[in-house]
């Protein structure tokens, strides 16, 4: 009877655990066969250790390039959309104008589009102007994709700010820029950068909309997907593994920066 | 304690001139005059939705009044916008900026007018608010009385010519609320700057300002010393809204002197004719008000006791509460129902309990007179609203 | 207690705060809006009516296109895949229930039971975001392949010899089957419904939980009757964050499935990137937007959630 109900009492503790194993067992797979000699062109049968991949990450043809490419597209896309986003967010929830719902519809949209139509719709665009394809068309399209996702976070913490704190600025001699710059901005700062955090994963790691865009450009998931067909190399499982690791140990510092500063301060 | 620096401009009253702010059809703020003498304590009291804040915003400039003007001297301030104006504003629940330091915090406003050394000022002024140690905390690590003091200091420091206070003392409890009343009181006499507090509090109103002005409904009901107000309320409202009123219906039969004698359902009241607001000929209605403190109860039995020449209801006793202090009774009266009477607790009629037939009796002089077209019940209805 | 003492007058229509600013700068919300309004215009609006346009044109890649209204490419498009068209919901929306029984429970543990563990667990979460989806679907063909472990252990319990008579699999392989498809929608798209669920379940006031053991409800009471319906804007859009893009996914059926498990944004990319036929693949990109929107604006009005955003 009390096994039963320390069963019951923990069921979810152990569905929910069973879940997290789901979501990593992939990368748990991916970090063990980052150490893998594969005998054929394709990585998915283990063969016997080794860390050559891991001490030339860059010997394969293209593959380096592509994460370079990938990443100058994603810098660049989040700083467009950081931009343009913030802009429309401050329009949005400050002020009062026609056509806001148009607006509002218009940012929700993109969100809610499956990506293989926008992609679709911005080829057809573009092959009916003429235009070639290339890095420009990859950075247009990845800024419209992700302005709507800055809108979003950004909209969400300028409508959380008291409109009090403006009011006491200028009440206290900062004239409409100082406001803007040293107490609005300060603020809305972490959700500006929510915003940018998130343009920056959902460019860096878009396939469907860049696929269809990019013409003979070659970003890394790209060369990802170029290489389930010809054959994957260790390397990309070392990509796969370092930017996981690098990502988790920021996030980790970063909380605990936050952890002892609470704890320092109060 | 003296403060570095008089302030900038030599200063002078707000005045306010036919001022008013209409939001669409709804009229915050009908046209109002009203002048602010320098250096005094004056708090706009009202309960919420009455305007008091909407002019509070326009004497600020965060607030563009529809008609009128405002003045601060002899300047024209009306079309300045807020950060040109020497008027500094204490906001409700501070609206302290989260991501600065007290420190920055009182520091903004120097700042801001391009003041370089900051460091001694800003330190002097944590002082005058006892908040020297909590330089470098974030507001959020502060009680709400350590913020009510930092929303002073950032105002104060900049030596404005007016300080507003918008409900500054709304957020905190009881006890702290009367510490940081004398507080704010200490300051203002240390400072000498004019403060405009807005309240709903008639209580802290009383307690704090020089004069006080009653708003209802985008007016100024009444404007006097807070003594003034409460022994000589003008309108119903007034009455109910500052204190507890006895308001009873009654009707003038004739002039006596310097007296009226009135009729109220079989009683014969007596008030002095100064003291009644409106012109009251024979068989004019006039509401006849007493402050329930004023009053005597004594039992039925002993009525013949009774001095000559009191205005006296009788009545049965409906209610007693005992506060300690004293003992607040309701009596019902064919003459006013829910009369009310605070006896204070010297030598305790052990017969006055609920149900004891009584007379209630008190000094004519005690008596004032308002139109009777009032609702008799104004202000008391938006006191209870605050209270709860 | 600010909000009580000093709450708008009922007559007011709007209190002050929410005016707009002094009168000057009526067109600085314009100015703002203009640049992103502009590109979301030009980069999302405006391909939509093309494409719209598109597919109502006939021609030939080498003599041009011109529109002639032409709808039956609509009938002919949808004659010729509505296999991949059903298959693309049908799939779509078992990722998304499985998702969401999947889900749920780890975010009810995150949210409610985890205590001191939870930044750590949101962090376990959201870092497979941080691989390459593309890398961390490959690894699935990894788990799913023929001789591995699990396909051996599911193979030796019999499990392999139900989902074969259901048709979920089919030869005793797990790979190239709509079994893996789902699989690998399923963990694609699941941390899209656990966060979301995590912030409703998180919102919830645990104050209300303890009132309802106190109003003598049991366990398994409290969910259904408080925890669940209060946690329902979760699983309305975490329910669509998954459904949407799980229906327009063409990466997981190509990956690990066959072309038996083709779904209609492999036909999409097919006709579009290799075949050139610019009106059918305009026809079908259209149809799914619109059968998508549709779906979606039905599922809001009947779960009664209009702020999704």
């Amino acid at each position: 009877m009390r096994l039963l109900t320390w069963i019951k009492r923990h069921l979810v503790v152990a569905a929910g655990l069973l879940t997290l194993a789901y979501l990593l067992l992939p990368n748990a797979v991916v970090t063990v066969f980052s150490f893998n000699r594969p005998k054929g062109r394709f990585n998915y049968e283990w063969q016997r250790f080794s860390t050559d991949a891991w001490r030339h990450p860059c010997d394969v043809a293209g593959l380096c390039t592509s994460l370079g490419l990938s990443l100058r597209i994603a810098v660049w896309a989040t700083l467009g959309a950081t931009v343009l986003g913030t802009m429309t967010a401050f329009a949005l929830v400050r002020y009062r104008f026609r056509a806001r719902g148009a607006v509002n519809a218009l940012i929700f949209l993109p969100m809610a589009m499956p990506e293989v139509v926008m992609a679709a719709s911005l080829l057809t665009l573009f092959l009916n102007l003429g235009v070639r394809l290339g890095f420009w068309t990859v950075l247009i399209a990845h800024v419209m994709f992700c302005l709507s996702f800055v809108v979003t976070a950004v909209k969400a913490r300028v409508m959380s700010m008291d409109p009090r704190l403006e009011q006491a600025a200028q009440d206290l001699y900062a004239g409409p820029l100082q406001t803007f710059v040293r107490v609005t901005l300060p603020i809305a700062a972490p959700g500006i950068a929510a915003g940018a955090l998130l343009a920056f994963a959902l460019s860096f790691d878009d396939f469907v909309i860049t696929n269809f865009t990019a013409g003979s450009t070659v970003t890394f998931p790209m060369y990802v997907w170029g290489s389930a067909q010809r054959g994957t190399p260790v390397q990309i499982n070392v990509v796969g593994t370092a930017m996981f690791v690098v990502a988790v140990l920021c996030v980790l510092a970063a909380t605990a920066v936050g952890n002892r500063r609470r704890r320092h301060t109060t | 304690m003296q403060t570095t620096t008089t302030p900038a401009v030599g200063g002078g009253d707000v005045r306010l001139t036919g001022i008013s702010k209409r939001y669409g059809t709804f009229t915050a703020v009908h046209p109002l005059d009203l002048t602010v003498p320098q250096g005094s304590f004056f708090a706009l009291l009202g309960a919420s939705g009455c305007g008091k804040t909407t002019t509070l915003r326009m004497i600020a400039g965060l607030e563009e009044p529809t008609q009128g003007t405002v003045h601060l001297g002899d300047q024209d301030v009306t079309r300045l916008p807020p950060y040109r104006r020497p008027v500094n504003t204490v906001f409700q629940s501070y609206a302290l900026f989260p991501h600065l330091d007290v420190f920055e915090n009182v520091a903004f406003g120097l700042r801001r007018r391009g003041i370089k050394n900051v460091k001694q000022q800003v330190a002097e002024m944590l002082e005058l608010v006892q908040l020297g140690r909590q330089a470098r905390r974030k507001p959020h690590q502060l009680s709400g009385g350590q913020q009510q003091r930092v929303a002073v200091a950032r105002a104060l420091i900049n030596h404005p010519e007016v300080l507003l206070l918008d409900e500054p003392l709304g957020a905190l409890d009881l006890k702290l609320r009367r510490q940081m009343q004398l507080e704010l009181k200490r300051i203002q006499t240390e400072v000498g700057i004019t403060f405009i507090h807005v309240t709903h509090d008639q209580e802290e109103a009383m307690t704090m300002a020089d004069t006080v002005a009653v708003m209802n409904a985008g007016r100024v009901e009444q404007l006097g010393t807070p003594t003034d107000l409460y022994e000589n309320p003008r309108t119903a409202f007034v009455a109910g809204f500052l204190g507890t009123s006895n308001l009873v219906p009654a009707r003038v039969t004739a002039r006596r002197g310097e007296e009226l004698v009135l009729t109220a359902g079989g009683a014969t009241l007596v008030l002095p004719a100064a003291r009644c607001t409106v012109p009251a000929p024979a068989g004019a209605a006039v509401l006849a008000g007493v402050r329930p403190e004023k009053i005597t109860l004594t039992h039925a039995d002993d009525a013949a006791g009774i001095p000559e020449g009191r205005n006296r209801i009788t009545g049965r006793i409906a209610d007693a509460g005992f506060l300690g202090v004293s003992t607040q009774y309701v009596v019902d009266s064919p003459v006013c129902p829910g009369f009310e009477v605070y006896a204070q607790n010297i030598d305790r009629d052990p017969r006055l309990v609920p149900g004891a037939e009584v007379v209630a009796h008190w000094s004519p002089a005690h008596t004032f007179g308002l139109d009777a077209a009032q609702d008799g019940d104004a202000g008391t209805a938006h006191a209870e609203e605050e209270a709860a | 207690m600010a909000a009580v003492t000093e709450a708008p007058p009922p007559l007011a229509p709007t209190a002050p705060d929410d005016e707009p600013p002094r009168g000057r700068g009526r067109l600085t919300p314009y100015w703002l809006l203009l640049p992103g309004i502009l590109w979301l215009l030009v980069f999302f609006a405006l391909p939509v009516i093309y494409q719209a346009s598109t597919s109502v044109q006939t021609g030939s890649l080498e003599q041009g296109y011109t529109v002639t209204w032409h709808f039956a490419t609509y009938w002919d498009a949808l004659s010729e895949y509505w296999p991949q068209f059903l298959r693309s919901v049908l799939y779509a929306a078992c990722a998304t229930v499985l998702c969401l029984l999947l889900g749920y429970p780890l975010a009810y543990l995150i949210a409610l039971r985890a205590g001191r563990w939870r930044n750590l667990l949101m962090v376990l979460v959201v870092a497979p975001f941080f691989t390459s989806f593309l890398i961390r679907t490959l690894a699935w063909k990894t788990i799913l392949a023929d001789g591995g472990p699990l396909v051996g252990a599911l193979g030796t319990l019999h499990v392999l010899d139900v989902t074969d008579w259901l048709g979920w699999t089919s030869g005793h392989r797990v790979l190239a089957t709509p079994l893996a498809v789902v699989c690998g929608l399923t963990y694609n798209f699941l941390p899209f419904m656990i966060l979301p669920l995590y912030t409703s379940l998180e919102r919830i006031d645990p104050g209300l939980l303890e009132a309802a053991g106190d109003l003598y409800a049991r366990p398994a009471t409290t969910f259904r009757r408080v925890t669940f319906p209060l946690s329902l804007p979760g699983v309305v859009s975490g329910t669509l964050l998954t459904f949407i893009p799980a229906a327009g996914d063409y990466v997981n059926a190509d990956l690990l499935g066959s072309t038996d498990t083709r779904m209609v944004g492999n036909v999409i990319q097919t006709q579009f990137l290799r075949i050139l036929d610019y009106p059918t693949a305009a026809a079908l990109s259209f149809l799914l937007m619109a059968a998508i929107l549709l779906m979606v604006t039905v599922y809001i009005r009947r779960s009664g959630t209009e702020d999704l955003v």
